[in-house]
């Protein structure tokens, strides 16, 4: 059968310019590039390249170019080309369309849409080069404001204490390479902020990292026992994915490595699979064991957060679990990341965050509990200003995920799941996961959420706070450009010029 | 031994109170009066032997790595959730989601089991985790399974030792079903078939431990033969996509 699926990107070579070296052809591991057997000339093969630039930057003439690929179907609004293509992937092949990262589509960024405040004249802005701001976070359970009605008030409540409240969204070793989560551990340490292991054990050689780690327990249970819950300094119950919500997860036997399996505890060359649902939770009284259980295994020291996708009831949900006993709840948006997600799951099921955080907030303030638990994001947080908004539509904190991997490197792809990421982040291939020096991974993510931090005190600065307190839950910080009034409404925001 | 009795405490207090008394460096614990209580031994290490009279709560024994915990009663759902290492054993009947996810250890029901039972178990590095049911045991046994050893003895009735779709979306480790209780039919993707000499020498071993420690005769319970599931493929899913 003659195959339909077409090449997504052209490979220009400036032969004027090609020494022949060969880099390109040791470099990509889609083996795109290869030498002609008879005249030892390099050559590429289109069909075969994923647009990773991994070539285009280490060639040394700066001979290569990796462009979109030029030949179109023609022009059609609702027939384009990349709709056209995956119907020929499908026809080809019979298989579910499968994606690396997050959401794919262009639809409206509600991070976009909110714009901040700034003093002037009244309630002069403070300059945070010389004044000090203050970003620290605590994230766990606060006592009720009325104690007698509380059931559970121990007198501690343990605390995850943050001087930035970004925190690096799970990534399991396995979906990523040992060396991304070296360069995250490491940067959380001296950022004094949190990484999180995913559901995927924690490995010996980031365990000296287990002070900022927050261990992952999801419905595969993978590496899972009591020493991997009393290491982490938190305890991350996974519900769900803002990239898939609904669905279990699915490691591929080509990344089940010795070392990952081990990780897992699981034979090497085995899929490992995480069922859709934990089967030991069909309510929220179940989630409410499984918090207790993770409380009860480490003698109550330790917070345990639950994390769910964005989906409609979103916020009905988060008041279950906030009550069900989870510390901390996550939420993330249908923007988040992932290494392996069926397409049309990554891009048609779940809610943007925006709406989510809003509608949580809200829910949890109404109820009277909103003060007793903290409330993270996650799904497509790009920058400081993302999160400065996040933080003033009711977050106590956010993970990054894809810009966290974004800046070790990598170049939005899209092929996770293949095992052969160029750049050595979403791969456990000893010859590509080198590529990625943990120490310079370490100091890029370091110089990010440095970075961050400066933009967050000129934010907080510019409104006259010190505090990113001051800013928390504080809507009237936010005004909403070019949105509806039902919109304006759920953000709990009001227009630009009221 | 060290005897604590459950009477008027609840989940919290019992269970602090063994956790106080495995610091203090006891090694054998009898608990008395337990009636339903909540996460017993959970995440606990080491070489412990808990004996247990009473009901054991749920999640009994959940995140375990290495004690021994003997029941003289009946637990309630998810004992042996997420274990690695050691023993449940118990001489009556079992909730539903025994041993989710555990990659490790034995669990030994003399009665029945609920549904869900051993859904994605799994072996980890060096381990096998082992669990045998004396009675019946619900639907969805083995779920998900991938790696370890299941085996439904069916003794004391003629009703089906195993439920609906039993070891539905397995992809490693094997089941062992009665032969004379087994119903004929299994979930979508597994294989019956006969176990052979290796298989039958694994059954031989377990029940001999199952059968000295339940008082029984080992050769009675083995005299039905088994037969064996197994999953039709270990990459179940392996080309069901394609990379957009």
């Amino acid at each position: 059968m003659l195959k339909l699926q077409k090449a997504k990107f052209e490979i220009g070579r400036d032969f004027d310019r090609c020494v022949g070296c060969g880099v390109c052809v040791n470099q990509c591991a889609n083996e795109v590039h290869f030498r002609d057997p008879y005249d030892e000339s390099v050559c590429a093969d289109d069909i075969k390249c994923v647009g990773c630039q991994r070539c285009v930057h280490l060639c040394p003439t700066g001979a290569l170019r990796v462009v979109s690929f030029a030949s179109r179907t023609r022009e059609h609004g609702l027939w384009t080309s990349t709709v056209i293509n995956e119907i020929h992937l499908q026809s080809d092949s019979g298989g579910i369309l499968l994606s690396g990262m997050g959401h794919s589509r262009p639809d409206t960024v509600y991070w976009d849409r909110i714009l901040l405040n700034a003093s002037q004249v009244t309630n002069p802005s403070i300059d945070p080069l010389r004044e000090p701001m203050e970003l620290k976070t605590f994230l766990g359970r606060k006592p009720p404001l009325n104690r007698k009605n509380s059931l559970d008030a121990p007198e501690k409540y343990p605390q995850l204490e943050l001087e930035i409240p970004v925190m690096f969204a799970a990534m399991s070793f396995g979906s990523v390479s040992l060396n991304v989560h070296k360069s995250l551990a490491r940067a959380a340490m001296s950022q004094k902020t949190y990484w999180n292991t995913g559901e995927g054990g924690l490995h010996p050689e980031v365990r000296a990292y287990r002070d900022r780690a927050i261990v992952q327990v999801a419905s595969g249970r993978f590496g899972v026992s009591p020493e991997y819950l009393e290491e982490g300094a938190c305890i991350e119950i996974k519900i769900g994915q803002g990239a898939k919500p609904g669905i279990g997860g699915h490691l591929p036997g080509e990344k089940v490595t010795g070392e990952v399996a081990r990780t897992r505890k699981i034979p090497p060359g085995s899929d490992a699979i995480s069922p859709a649902p934990h089967h030991d939770i069909y309510s929220i009284e179940d989630l409410s064991q499984l918090i207790y259980s993770l409380k009860e295994a480490t003698a109550y020291r330790k917070p345990v957060a639950v994390k769910i996708a964005a989906v409609h009831n979103v916020a009905a949900i988060c008041s279950g679990m906030a009550r069900a006993g989870a510390d901390i709840l996550v939420i993330d948006g249908y923007r988040g990341g992932s290494g392996a997600t069926p397409l049309r799951i990554r891009n048609d099921v779940g809610i943007p965050v925006e709406f989510a955080l809003a509608a949580v907030d809200r829910r949890l303030r109404e109820e009277g509990i909103r003060n007793e638990v903290s409330l993270v994001v996650s799904g497509g947080i790009r920058n400081s200003a993302d999160v400065a908004k996040a933080i003033a539509l009711g977050a106590d904190a956010v993970y990054i995920g894809t810009a966290a991997l974004v800046a070790l490197g990598c170049h939005m792809c899209q092929n996770c799941y293949t095992g052969k990421c160029n750049w050595g982040i979403a791969t456990v291939n000893p010859r590509l996961a080198r590529r990625l020096n943990p120490d310079i991974g370490t100091l890029r993510a370091e110089n990010l959420l440095r970075a961050w931090k400066h933009e967050l005190a000129e934010f907080l600065g510019g409104m006259g706070m010190n505090a990113i307190e001051s800013l928390r839950g504080n809507r009237l910080m936010l005004r909403g450009l070019g949105l509806t009034e039902r919109e304006l409404e759920i953000l709990g925001i009001k227009a630009v010029g009221e | 031994m060290y005897a604590i009795d459950a009477k008027g405490l609840d989940y919290r207090r019992l269970n602090s109170r063994i956790r106080e008394a495995v610091a203090g460096g006891a090694t054998r614990l009898s608990l008395s009066n337990v009636n339903g209580h909540r996460y017993i031994a959970c995440g606990l290490r080491g070489p412990l032997k808990i004996e247990l009279n009473g009901t054991g709560g749920n999640d009994l024994g959940a995140y375990m790595n290495g004690p021994e915990i003997t029941v003289k009663g009946n637990v309630q759902d998810c004992a042996g959730n997420t274990m690695n290492a050691g023993s449940i054993i118990v001489e009556g009947r079992a909730g539903d989601i025994l041993g989710y996810g555990m990659c490790g250890g034995e669990i030994l029901i003399r009665g029945d089991v609920g549904s869900r039972t051993g859904v994605h178990i799994k072996a980890g590095e060096g381990q096998g985790p082992v669990l045998i049911i004396g009675g019946t045991a619900g639907d969805f046994l083995g779920e998900y399974m991938a790696g370890g050893t299941i085996i439904v003895l069916g003794l004391d009735s003629d009703a089906a030792a195993v439920g609906r779709q039993c070891g539905v979306g397995m992809y490693g480790g094997s089941i062992f079903v009665n032969a004379r209780s087994f119903p004929g039919y299994a979930g979508k993707g597994v294989v019956v078939s006969s176990p052979d000499d290796e298989d039958l020498a694994l059954i031989a071993g377990n029940i001999a431990r199952f059968a000295g420690l339940f008082g029984l005769d080992a050769a009675a319970v083995l005299k039905d033969g088994f037969v064996k599931l197994t999953p039709r493929a270990r990459r179940p899913y392996g080309s069901m996509y394609v990379g957009a």
